[in-house]
């Protein structure tokens, strides 16, 4: 039973995010990183495999550039990469039916992701792609372990935090937990580098992406606001409680 | 057009955001039907002013969520052109699973909707605005509190409709809460610690002083990687969570660009650091140069006077 990961390269948190003619510019940004979400998902998925679980396939869908996340998943562990190369627009459904393929053709019975990506920050990927699939789906999770059977889970429910069980085949989203994150050591990084990396199309996995129901239309950067007013030293608290108070009427 | 809603609930009832995803779509001149999964809520949504009926959608698999098991249920009745829910992580995942069965795309978070075809929702944690247009059949989840809600005083029809499905995922226990302290996402009132609060412990101070008027506590992501004390649920910023409170405190944040994406929507902010550079002080509308030591038991004396008055 192999375990597949979902990484999605985005603009690292860090970066700045400008728009120029009425989008946001791609080449501007300083960073690009594997999502942070993903992250976890990426190093449960290596626990997962430590444990004998099985092997690791990184699938990714995006742009040439996007192939870097891979690489990063292979320097700390991944076993086989998967770049679903696609340079045009897609909607929810279409990176969905594309990475359900994908994974269907590498026969994962896990899969793990990040609860959603830092760009779009939608969250729609993880519970559509176990529609697609037809696997069971736990969302929002911090950690996993392996019992008889099954999985257990830990996952952020309706109404808090729950213990969960349930059974492969399965999709679950990784929320940011307590685990610490591993870093690449040199040996890793070089092994990484010889790594092959499997191309696919959207025409080898049969999927449609010339019309989309979707249309983005335009980006523009958050309104400005306008400049606060700034006191000097702690004697000036309660001049900004009254203001708090008689300005703002928050308190 | 026909516009299906999904209901949210919470803790056993109506979530009020239901009256704001009424609400959007009746400005855009249509009357959606509202579906209530496990029926949770169906008496309540049928006073809300537009709805045209609602669906209390019954069976066992209701009784814990399963989303996959909740969207299959979902799906047959929930056909419409326009399937709206919220954007909170239940209807994020519902509303994906249940347009993945349709084959329809989904778009998640909108934060303004103009006829139903054209919408505004913040990307990258709000660095950008990204408008779109839609083509029915489409999915989408509207976020809480961006969207006048519909009056009540109304009374729909109710049906009822039985539809189950076999449950995968099953609750074994619910964990305790880490405390019975106010979650950042819920409050109008938020305080937050950075790495300039020196220790964890010196949170309590912050603490003395949410108390007082009902806030909640957070913290920055260099607060919550540097030390365990400080549990990631507090994290406010791009990887932890986006608040919009009414009035926002943050006490010895330099304001990373990660951070400022969480918190820079809220109505009112207050930023309180020595350094005078800070970039946190380009958001703040009232910034105060001070060590949190000096500032914060005055803060808290003057709080507690205004309270008491």
């Amino acid at each position: 039973m192999g375990i597949a990961v979902l990484l999605k390269q985005v603009p690292d948190t860090t970066a700045k995010i400008s728009v120029s003619s009425g989008m946001v510019d791609e080449k501007s940004v300083s960073k690009w990183s594997i999502s942070p979400y993903d992250e976890y998902a990426l190093e449960c998925a290596i626990q997962l495999k430590e444990s004998g679980y099985g092997e690791v396939v990184a699938i990714t869908c995006g742009p040439e550039r996007a192939s870097k996340a891979l690489t990063e998943a292979a320097s700390v562990g991944a076993d086989s990469l998967v770049h679903v190369h696609v340079d045009v627009f897609m909607d929810s459904v279409q990176v969905q039916s594309l990475l359900a393929a994908a994974i269907r053709k590498s026969e994962s019975e896990i899969v793990l992701c990040g609860k959603q990506a830092a760009d779009t920050n939608s969250g729609s990927t993880g519970p559509g792609v176990a529609s697609l699939l037809g696997y069971s789906f736990v969302g929002v999770v911090s950690e996993i372990s392996v019992e008889e059977g099954g999985f257990s889970a830990t996952r952020l429910g309706p109404s808090g935090m729950e213990e969960i069980n349930v059974s492969a085949p399965c999709v679950f989203t990784f929320d940011k937990g307590e685990v610490e994150l591993r870093r690449p050591n040199v040996r890793g990084i070089m092994m990484a580098k010889k790594k092959p990396i499997e191309t696919l199309s959207s025409d080898d996995l049969g999927v449609d992406l010339s019309v989309s129901t979707l249309k983005v239309e335009s980006h523009e950067s958050p309104p400005e606001k306008p400049p606060g007013q700034k006191f000097d030293g702690a004697d000036s608290v309660p001049a900004v409680v009254e203001k708090l108070r008689d300005e703002a009427n928050v308190v | 057009m026909q516009v299906t809603v999904i209901s949210e609930s919470s803790g056993g009832s109506l979530h009020p955001v239901t009256a704001q995803l009424v609400g959007a779509i009746s400005r855009m001149g249509s009357n959606p039907t509202v579906l209530c999964p496990g029926g949770v809520g169906a008496a309540e949504a049928s006073t809300i002013s537009g709805v045209a009926k609602v669906v209390s959608v019954e069976g066992d698999c209701f009784e814990t969520y399963d989303c996959i098991a909740w969207a299959k249920a979902l799906a047959p009745i929930a056909a419409a052109d326009l399937l709206v829910a919220s954007a909170s992580s239940v209807g994020r995942e519902l509303t994906s699973s249940i347009a993945a069965i349709r084959g329809i795309p989904v778009l998640q978070d909108a934060t303004g909707l103009v006829d139903g075809f054209s919408v505004t929702r913040p990307i990258y944690s709000g660095k950008a605005i990204e408008k779109s247009t839609i083509t029915p059949p489409f999915a989408i989840t509207l976020r809480a509190n961006s969207f006048e809600a519909a009056a009540g005083g109304s009374s729909a029809e109710v049906s009822t409709v039985n539809q189950s499905e076999d449950v995968s995922v099953s609750v074994k226990q619910a964990l305790e809460r880490a405390g019975e302290r106010l979650d950042v996402s819920e409050a109008d009132i938020i305080i937050s610690g950075g790495r300039g609060m020196g220790d964890p412990s010196n949170f309590s101070h912050l603490y003395d002083v949410a108390d007082i008027i009902g806030a909640a506590v957070g913290a920055s992501r260099a607060a919550v990687d540097t030390w365990d004390d400080i549990p990631h649920s507090m994290q406010v910023g791009q990887t932890g969570k986006t608040v919009t409170p009414n009035l926002y405190i943050a006490v010895g944040i330099s304001g990373a660009i990660q951070h400022l994406a969480g918190m820079r929507t809220s109505k009112y902010i207050v930023a309180i650091n020595k350094d005078s550079e800070a970039p946190i002080f380009g958001v703040a509308d009232y910034g105060i140069v001070a060590t949190w030591e000096e500032a914060l038991p005055i803060l808290k004396d003057e709080l507690a006077s205004l309270i008491s008055n």
